[in-house]
């Protein structure tokens, strides 16, 4: 085969698997729109779940479960995420222990979310006594996502160039003062791409928070309130009610929800970087 | 007067590696002295030991001092931080922070504790006046410092290492990545800036040497073979190693 051939070759199959994916993502999302949004309206929106096998009401207790859970998890995650991140990259020196702490990161990324159910589930709704609630929920989350949120903040601080470290140490910097006034400003938007990560999984999640937050559809007051999410909704519907409609309109919720989320942190990210750098 | 800069008998190591063999000289105050010198010779490195940014890199060690003002540098009480002040560094690669023009210069001055919004604007317009590019930017100063060409990025970071007044400036090849222009912009500001600093400069161009320094030392293997006044050394080398590389046999 020519290499000219073999360049078309290669287009076609480049070109085909982005076409591929692409179609597929967008098909998803226009089904689920398109089924789900005509459900939606404002006393959808505003009435609890009232239970049954019709899957009467609305979605208003899963709304506030899954806000609430996402800020307290975000709340609780982002120092230690960040921080540990930080010191990988930055303070770890490279011995037995380090490789052994960044391996077991790694393995703790690829375990199954329900694995981390189970172990919320004995640690904070069992031992801990915090029964079914929004605490136990976002803590276990908080294990689930940890090691993602440390890679991604180890990873993006990596990629800083070294150049920009020495200017600042060569200016009288100190090493902290480096890190916060140069590094992590660099570092910024791939450290937002890691906790946009972490609320998609934060919103997406169902299995780990089905035994840790329980699945009450009434409105969650406080941290110890058992609550459920959106996703925990949908599962709910479809699994014991037949309001199929109202599983496509929650899931038609869950996604512009998730799309607020991701335009709402890159925006903050890119007004930062703006005022940090002075445009592009 | 006494030099500004000494080096005595300075054995420097990466690990257990020799690189820097029983090297000896001196800078002399307000004066451009330059090292030349095939690649791996160890000018970069003797540079960056007079600032201590090899303390960067795990795994070195030095043999011999390094005076500055008569003064050990790498005595056990001497504040790195307050080295660096007194000793500015420029890079080969022009190495603007992903921050506007103003910030920086602010950079250093912040980092010492200076607040004051008046204050940081006088520094700003100060360093970037004697880094000659003021005219240039003045207009632009919120705007990016990547947005810059590379000869001006290169003389925002002069300014940069001038916001905070150091009594000498090092120079690591800054003219390497810089077209001609760019770098004849820079020589001029070398010779314009020695009047108040004291410029040590290492550099791959030997025109760059024998048009801009007042001293020069040609390195080879980590040993420095000769160091002289430019004019002599260009003119009369004493060794034969030091003839063939400035008369382009090698290197």
């Amino acid at each position: 085969m020519s290499a000219k051939t073999e360049q078309r070759v290669a287009k076609v199959f480049i070109w085909g698997g982005g076409a591929i994916t692409v179609t597929i993502l967008i098909g998803i999302v226009l089904y689920v729109l398109i089924q789900g949004l005509p459900v939606i309206n404002i006393e959808f929106l505003t009435t609890p779940p009232q239970g049954g096998l019709t899957g009467e009401g609305g979605i208003s207790t899963a709304i506030v479960g899954t806000l609430y859970l996402l800020g307290i998890t975000l709340a609780i995650l982002v120092v230690p995420g960040i921080g540990a991140g930080i010191y990988l990259a930055e303070y770890a020196r490279d011995n037995r222990l380090t490789r052994a702490v960044r391996y077991a990161v790694e393995v703790l990324a690829g375990v199954p979310s329900i694995v981390f159910g189970l172990f919320g589930f004995a640690l904070f709704v069992t031992a801990l006594h915090f029964n079914f609630s929004i605490l136990s929920g976002a803590l276990t989350l908080v294990c689930l996502l940890l090691p993602t949120l440390i890679r991604t903040t180890e990873e993006s601080i990596r990629a800083v160039p070294r150049s920009y470290r020495e200017a600042s140490l060569a200016m009288g910097a100190s090493k902290w003062q480096t890190i916060v006034r140069v590094v992590l400003p660099a570092a910024l938007p791939g450290i937002m791409t890691g906790v946009i990560l972490c609320a998609g999984r934060i919103v997406e999640e169902t299995a780990c928070l089905y035994v840790t937050m329980g699945g009450s559809s009434g409105m969650p007051t406080s941290l110890l309130s058992p609550g459920r999410t959106l996703s925990l909704h949908l599962y709910y519907l479809v699994s014991d009610t037949r309001a199929f409609d109202k599983a496509m309109a929650t899931g038609a919720v869950l996604i512009v929800i998730i799309i607020i989320v991701n335009a709402l942190t890159n925006w903050l990210s890119h007004r930062f970087v703006v005022k940090m750098r002075g445009g592009k | 007067m006494d030099p500004k800069i000494q080096i005595k008998h300075l054995d420097f190591y990466y690990s257990k590696k020799l690189v820097l063999k029983n090297v000896s000289m001196h800078m002399k105050e307000r004066q451009i002295t330059s090292m030349i010198g095939p690649s791996g010779c160890g000018k970069s490195t003797l540079l960056r030991s007079l600032n201590r940014m090899n303390d960067i890199i795990p795994d070195v060690s030095l043999n011999g001092d390094i005076l500055l003002d008569g003064e050990d540098i790498n005595a056990p009480e001497v504040d790195v931080v307050e080295l660096r002040k007194r000793v500015g560094m420029v890079f080969q690669q022009p190495n603007p922070f992903p921050k506007t023009v103003f910030e920086n210069i602010a950079f250093g001055p912040r980092v010492l504790g200076v607040k004051d919004k008046g204050r940081l604007n006088e520094i700003v317009e100060r360093s970037l006046r004697a880094a000659a590019i003021w005219e240039e930017v003045k207009d632009d100063l919120a705007k990016s410092g990547l947005a810059l060409s590379g000869g001006q990025q290169q003389r925002l970071c002069i300014a940069r290492a001038l916001a905070i007044e150091p009594e000498v400036i090092l120079m690591d090849e800054p003219c390497s990545a810089l077209d001609p222009v760019s770098t004849l912009k820079i020589e001029e500001l070398m010779v314009e800036l020695k009047k108040n600093y004291t410029i040590v400069i290492v550099t791959h161009n030997m025109q760059q040497a024998a048009r801009i320094s007042d001293w020069t030392s040609f390195f080879l293997l980590g040993e420095m073979i000769e160091y002289a006044e430019t004019s002599e050394l260009f003119s009369r080398p004493q060794d034969k190693r030091t003839e063939d590389y400035i008369t382009g046999r090698f290197g």
